[in-house]
């Protein structure tokens, strides 16, 4: 066996290269909130629902700078129009300009029955604003009788509205200015000796066109010259009962909406967690005592007393009374807030951080401020998100009831309120408020969700 | 047990007091008065309706009038329906929205479960994510939404077929309390759908399933026997809540259906500023849910008796 020559050089005895630390972080290390943050962005329903929510807080802040209708405005023309992007509009002459049509009364021939009328003509165009109607004379006529209908009439019995009748046989015109919209109407004009009708009338078919008069052009700061064609605003989310824009509503009772549904959580939290926390860090009879009044306010009935302090705090004409509504909100809604934040207090005070930092002579107001708040911040937020589909319900329903704002300031609870007299004939001023009180509380409902998911330790560590 | 329950009463009975106060207080905040509406022109008129309804007393003594007459059971007489007493309105109204309520309730308990069992055996699975977007459905559309649409719905359908298969309104049938009180219970099905499926969950990894599943018992068995029957038991916490939502739900589907309830008839009262009928539907209405907590409750530590040693 050969010895083998084993030799050392200086290079063996230098220092070895620093070792790769097995224990180094090599991530960046995240903050509570950043691995929430992250969290949140996998859950695919809660960050669409994120997005959700900031662009109904968008629409309702930016909207109006972009929708500049005036939600006050009354138009009575325009009453439960349904969704239309604007209209082309005809001006016409004031209605009263026309003075009709007049003939002579024709005696009726012997054993001769009474006639239908012929030569029904519409004079001029038929628009919204009137339709003239002018006819030959019957002859014994005494006077004639007006009907309108929206379908072809299939009988004599079906000749649908009346609308009036001429009072002397001289008349032979009749202006119709009844609640007209763009669309084809039967007018038929039956003759009458003044005891009976005469067997069959003459139907006409009329397709309206939507006008606006003289005056009305001029008092909207349009071009006032008959015949000239105007453009009306346009109406995307329809009228409403009183004419006034439905979108510019909503904008407007969103801001309402939203106010008392964002403002009255933030107050009662803020409420709760000074209460709880100072319940669950002092502890003792002091925490007997506030808890016990605590749920007292819990056991009230919540609506009513709602409606109650409405009518507590009075709403004097001219106010909105949202201010009330907010009040009675956070009167009625800390105490859960502040329970909440009791118990998880209670939980983390005897952690061994907090002892830990009150063993190194940390004062109660930094214990409470620096450790037991930041803490207890992610259930706070949940509940924070919980509570405002929850205030924008309870606004909506004591609105819906007429108990909650007063009437000329809209919310989506009022508006549905509105909305629901017409429901049969317009359905939208209905759908519209409905649908976004839905969508706003289901955003905000999946938004918890997502962040209850993100926030809650205990659990991700069930998972 | 026992002494549970009568320390619960015991807390239940102030906490009816404090209603009671509370009432009281908020009410004499009220700026107008009943008999500023209508009548009470002539001074002297005005003065003997005072001295009747003894509003020209000091607050103290209206205060002590009142719950001395409250003790008594009386809520005195309406202020604007002449010789009519709360207790009468309460007794002819009271019935019609208890048994809507009871009826939505059931609707509410007996969905609740079925679906949220459901979506548990289907889960991630199709009937599972159609359940869940119900219940959504459910949790952000107000009820007077559904009550609109609903009726809207009666309408068609009666308009459709040509018969009267649903009344649309009104209160004369068992029939016309179906389509209101499925209405006034969708949302509390909603939460109870959410609260069945996630404690179907639960219990389904628990390690008495595991032992049931090992011992070779059918799949039936353990779903009814064993999973069912202790996922209920968290469903029977919120019943307590769903009466609350239940009663007070009542006010619009009541007035959306033209259901002559308490509720309905509260709302009236409200508008019309009948500071009895307002205390006494109010105090009612308290002291009605204060005890149905109660009774849930004990109700609950009668049927999970870990609760019952919890309590004591």
């Amino acid at each position: 066996m050969s010895k083998q020559s084993f030799q050392l050089s200086a290079a063996d005895f230098a220092p070895a290269p620093p070792a790769t630390h097995a224990e180094r972080i090599v991530r960046p290390s995240l903050s509570y909130w950043q691995d929430a943050w992250l969290r949140l962005k996998k859950n695919r329903r809660a960050l669409s629902s994120l997005y959700l929510v900031i662009a109904l807080l968008l629409f309702t802040l930016l909207g109006p700078w972009f929708w500049t209708q005036d939600y006050t405005l009354q138009d009575l023309d325009m009453i439960s129009q349904g969704p239309s992007w604007g209209s082309a509009a005809l001006v016409v002459e004031d209605p009263g300009a026309w003075e009709g049509v007049r003939g002579d009364a024709l005696p009726l021939p012997q054993g001769q029955e009474l006639g239908a009328t012929t030569q029904l003509t519409v004079e001029g165009a038929a628009t919204t604003q009137y339709v003239r109607l002018y006819w030959n004379a019957v002859p014994g006529a005494q006077h004639y009788l007006i009907y309108r209908n929206d379908h072809a009439p299939d009988s004599g019995q079906d000749l649908g509205l009346p609308l009036g009748e001429t009072l002397r046989p001289e008349e032979l015109s009749f202006a119709d200015r009844l609640q007209l919209r763009p669309q084809t109407y039967w007018y038929t004009v039956i003759a009458s000796d003044g005891l009976t009708e005469a067997a069959s009338g003459t139907t006409l078919a009329v397709t309206t066109e939507r006008a606006i008069t003289t005056t009305q052009a001029r008092e909207r700061g349009l071009e006032a010259t008959v015949g000239a064609s105007v453009q009306l605003p346009a109406h995307p989310f329809g009228t409403d009962y009183l004419g006034r824009d439905v979108l510019a509503r909503i904008m407007e009772g969103a801001r309402v909406s939203l106010f008392i549904g964002i403002v009255a959580p933030l107050l009662f939290i803020a409420i709760g967690i000074v209460y709880g926390g100072i319940c669950g860090y002092f502890g003792g009879t002091l925490d007997i005592v506030l808890m016990r009044i605590a749920d007292f306010v819990i056991a009230l009935p919540f609506l009513l007393f709602m409606i109650l302090f409405r009518i507590g705090f009075g709403i004097g004409p001219g106010e909105s009374g949202i201010f009330p509504m907010l009040l009675a909100l956070v009167l009625l809604s800390w105490p859960s807030s502040a329970r909440l934040v009791r118990g998880q207090i209670l939980q983390i005070r005897g952690e061994a951080y907090v002892q830990a930092a009150r063993m190194l002579g940390a004062r109660s107001l930094y214990l409470i401020f620096r450790h037991l708040v930041p803490n207890v911040m992610g259930p706070i937020l949940v509940t924070l998100t919980f509570a405002i589909p929850m205030a924008i319900f309870t606004e909506a329903f004591l609105s819906f009831i007429g108990m909650g704002v007063s009437p000329p300031t809209p919310s989506w609870g009022a508006m549905s309120n509105e909305g629901i007299r017409t429901m049969l004939s317009s359905p939208h001023e209905l759908l519209f408020p409905a649908f976004f009180i839905s969508l706003t509380v289901l955003a905000f409902n999946l938004l918890g969700d997502g962040l209850r998911d993100a926030l809650d330790s205990r659990l991700r560590s069930r998972e | 047990m026992l002494l549970y329950i009568l320390k619960r009463l015991g807390i239940g009975i102030f906490t009816i007091w404090f209603i009671a106060t509370a009432t009281f207080t908020v009410m004499h905040l009220v700026p107008g008065d009943p008999l500023a509406n209508d009548k009470a022109v002539n001074p002297t008129i005005r003065a003997n309706l005072e001295r009747q309804y003894g509003l020209d007393r000091p607050v103290f003594e209206q205060y002590v009038l009142y719950m001395g007459n409250m003790l008594k059971g009386d809520f005195g007489i309406s202020f604007t329906e002449e010789n009519r007493a709360v207790n009468d309105i309460i007794r002819e109204h009271f019935p019609v929205s208890a048994s809507l309520g009871v009826l939505s309730l059931f609707f509410a308990t007996i969905g609740g479960v079925l679906w949220g069992a459901l979506a548990a055996l289907y889960r991630n699975r199709w009937p599972d994510a159609a359940i869940m977007l119900v219940v959504i459905l459910g949790i952000s559309v107000p009820s007077f939404v559904f009550a609109a649409f609903s009726q809207l719905g009666i309408l068609t359908l009666n308009q459709w077929t040509g018969r009267s298969i649903l009344p649309v309104a009104g209160w004369d049938s068992f029939s016309s309390a179906l389509v209101p009180a499925l209405v006034l219970g969708m949302s509390t099905m909603a939460y109870m759908t959410r609260l069945m499926r996630s404690s179907m969950l639960e219990v389904a990894n628990t390690d008495y399933i595991r032992t049931a599943r090992a011992k070779g018992l059918s799949a039936l068995r353990i779903f009814f026997r064993h999973q069912l029957r202790n996922a209920i038991l968290p469903v029977i916490t919120v019943l307590g809540p769903a009466i609350a939502i239940i009663t007070t739900g009542g006010f619009v589907v009541e007035s959306v259906f033209a259901i002559p309830g308490l509720g309905r008839y509260f709302v009236q009262a409200v508008a019309q500023l009948d500071y009895t009928v307002i205390m006494g539907t109010t105090v009612f209405f308290g002291a009605f849910l204060v005890l149905m907590v109660i009774a849930v409750d004990i109700l609950y530590g009668f049927i999970d008796p870990r609760i019952r040693l919890g309590a004591l």
